[in-house]
């Protein structure tokens, strides 16, 4: 899963008007919510490539903690979603472990497990999108390539949070069927186009999750990435915290470093 | 004798690769040492249906991974293994799983040495993997392999990956002693292992296989020239000795095909051989399904339902296995919790006899680097002429816990 990382953060989960755009006739709600969206995608346009390595910590409600370490490649593809793969450097038992994601701007992005006990090449049916990922508060579909494509949109107002003024809006899966939402509202920065705060909306409509994201550092001049995202379920009293670190742009990546091949030889 | 001279020759291959990584290890940047070491129980309801078998066992094995790049496109990789087991002396065992130099440029990849490679998609019956021997006596699913001596060639191109392989070095399938559980009803010496070939275990085994991804489905094709990985066994009564039986290796050819395909909210799998050589032709083939009722009952819960047939044309009576024309269920449970619990549950039921085999495998982590493992297995109404008549009286429980350091 391309995960955690790259659009997730700057690009995705948006919504709400551009402030600079005058408005020629009076734009709708949904295609304002529309216009944030594609805007914090185009500024995230032309990073290449990058690495990052994270740290997965679930916490229940008693308050036991259980860490994961996961290293991470993602590789934009121009005209489709990214390419991404993680490695499971702990726990131990599946260490090793491997995801390799084609993210797809339409239909399903498709998915790939490396198992390298059997040194076994898995088909994953990533429809199933509503799943947790590893047994953490993240579903698939939250740490999946977030593409325009997969949501419409709604802006709903302008507010500060944490005295940053930001868009409010809301966002409603395409695929209504597989995914555990009925729309998520977001708050993004009206300055930078980044992602602070999420509230997921369960099938019953009632609210799930809230996640924050917090430690925003620009690469390269350009390129916004947090480095840490904090996943709170408001029903079972769980969390899931993840703390990136080591962020490297334009290391090179290709194609080739994504393929059942390159997989099979992941460490 | 074979058994023991190759295993012999067979070390002395890794060996080099063994040395080669100590050698480096001293002033590695990377370099990497890790492992498990693991203590299992076994339990059997019944007494075997022979002598000397016992109803319970403990065995405890070690298995130690090193790794290093000696540069970004070159690596070296070492897994050794091995177990002691309290009632069989063919369980007491060690191998090299891996001692291979792997070298990858862009466009191609070669390996070298004792490697590991696996084909197939179904979930029950692994009919097409064909590289590696089965460790038989590790586990009764055939998932445990052997290290096979091998160059192996990988070309990864955009319309699909091209691999060819040389195997230079036939490894022998391993087999529970006199004192073993799940063993055929005479036991197989397999010092006493007898080839086709003139060649014998140095019979050079060649195979070719090209594999694409086609939209959501992925598909493998390959031919494989050479010595057959399962055995015929053959029956032999000498008067000095009780009677046995021994493996006979044959020459083959085997063409075989994986599919692995994602199907809306289905997953559908499928894996088919036909095989020339082995006194008759046949071919077999295992197709299902897998799907997956995410977030059960309110809870973070996964259900993945497994459906699952297997086919083999020697149905008729020409020569029987356990899997001819029997149909596997399955229910797997992902709880997602913080110690990765799981649970599996299968039936494999021959449609013909009714025979059923009932299995169950649940696990989850204790801690950061344990690992325990629950497995039993029950064998129902087996019937007379089904070859899993031997494992009629074999119903256990498997208590394992595996520390990964």
């Amino acid at each position: 899963m391309n995960f955690f990382f790259s659009n997730t953060l700057t690009a995705s989960f948006l919504l709400a008007p551009l402030l600079f755009v005058h408005p020629a006739h009076s734009e709708t709600a949904e295609e304002k919510g529309l216009a944030i969206a594609m805007e914090a995608d185009r500024r995230d346009r032309g990073f290449g490539d990058y690495t990052a390595n994270m740290t997965m910590i679930l916490k229940n409600k008693q308050g036991k903690e259980s860490k994961r370490s996961i290293r991470s490649k993602t590789l934009e593809v121009p005209g489709d979603g990214d390419k991404s793969l993680s490695i499971f450097d702990t726990p131990r038992d599946v260490k090793g472990t491997a995801f390799l994601t084609f993210s797809r701007k339409k239909g399903d992005d498709e998915q790939w497990l490396y198992l390298p006990a059997l040194k076994r090449v898995k088909r994953i049916n990533s429809r199933n999108k509503s799943g947790s990922f590893m047994g953490s508060e993240f579903a698939y579909e939250d740490i999946a390539s977030q593409e325009v494509e997969k949501y419409t949109y709604k802006h709903l107002r302008e507010e500060e949070y944490r005295g940053t003024p930001c868009f409010v809006g809301e966002s409603y899966p395409v695929d209504t069927k597989n995914s555990g939402y009925t729309k998520r509202i977001s708050w993004v920065d009206t300055a930078e186009y980044r992602l602070l705060k999420v509230e997921f909306h369960d099938r019953k409509k009632s609210l799930l999750k809230t996640l924050t994201v917090d430690g925003y550092q620009q690469y390269l001049g350009k390129y916004w990435r947090a480095d840490s995202m904090n996943m709170v379920n408001h029903q079972t009293g769980k969390s899931t915290t993840l703390l990136f670190n080591d962020y490297n742009f334009r290391t090179g990546l290709t194609d080739k470093d994504f393929n059942s091949t390159s997989l099979k030889r992941v460490r | 004798m074979s058994a023991k001279l190759s295993q012999k020759t067979f070390f002395a291959s890794g060996s080099s690769i063994i040395a080669l990584l100590l050698l480096l290890s001293s002033n590695a940047q990377s370099f990497e040492v890790d492992g498990e070491i693991s203590v299992q129980g076994f339990l059997f309801f019944e007494n075997g249906a022979w002598s000397h078998q016992e109803n319970q066992s403990v065995s405890g094995a070690v298995t130690v991974k090193m790794y290093h790049e000696i540069h970004d496109t070159f690596h070296l990789s070492l897994e050794a293994f091995y177990r002691i087991d309290s009632e069989d002396r063919e369980r007491s065992h060690g191998d090299l799983r891996l001692a291979e130099a792997l070298y990858f440029t862009d466009n191609w990849e070669v390996s070298v040495g004792l490697g590991r490679v696996f084909w197939g998609a179904t979930e029950f019956v692994h009919l097409v993997d064909i590289i590696n021997q089965t460790d038989q006596v590790e586990a009764l699913d055939g998932e445990e392999k052997l290290g096979q001596p091998m160059l192996h060639l990988t070309v990864p191109h955009d319309w699909g990956v091209f691999e060819a392989f040389v195997l230079p070095w036939f490894r022998e399938r391993t087999f529970p002693g006199v004192n073993g559980r799940f063993r055929t009803v005479l036991p197989v010496d397999t010092d006493r292992a007898v080839y086709e070939s003139s060649a014998g275990q140095h019979h050079t085994d060649l195979a070719i296989r090209y594999s694409t991804t086609l939209g959501t489905t992925d598909l493998g094709l390959y031919y494989f020239n050479g010595t057959a990985r399962e055995p015929v066994l053959l029956f032999s009564h000498q008067q000095t000795s009780s009677p046995i039986l021994y493996p006979y290796y044959e020459q083959i050819g085997q063409t075989g095909l994986d599919l692995q395909m994602a199907a809306g909210e289905w997953l559908l799998k499928a894996e088919a051989y036909y095989r020339i050589g082995q006194s008759r032709s046949y071919a077999a083939t295992t197709f299902g399904f897998e799907y997956t009722l995410v977030g059960i009952a309110d809870t973070m819960m996964d259900l993945g339902l497994i459906g699952e047939y297997v086919y083999d044309d020697r149905d008729d009576g020409w020569l029987p296995t356990i899997y001819e024309n029997d149909v596997m269920t399955g229910l797997r449970l992902a709880v997602n919790d913080m110690d990765d619990s799981k649970i599996l549950l299968g039936v494999i039921r021959d449609i013909h006899s009714d025979s059923t085999i009932f299995a169950v495998e649940a696990s989850r982590r204790l801690g950061d680097s344990i690992r325990v493992n629950l497995d039993a297995s029950f064998f129902m109404n087996i019937n007379i002429l089904d070859p899993a008549v031997s494992l009629a009286r074999d119903d256990f429980i498997k208590l394992e816990m595996v520390w990964y350091w």
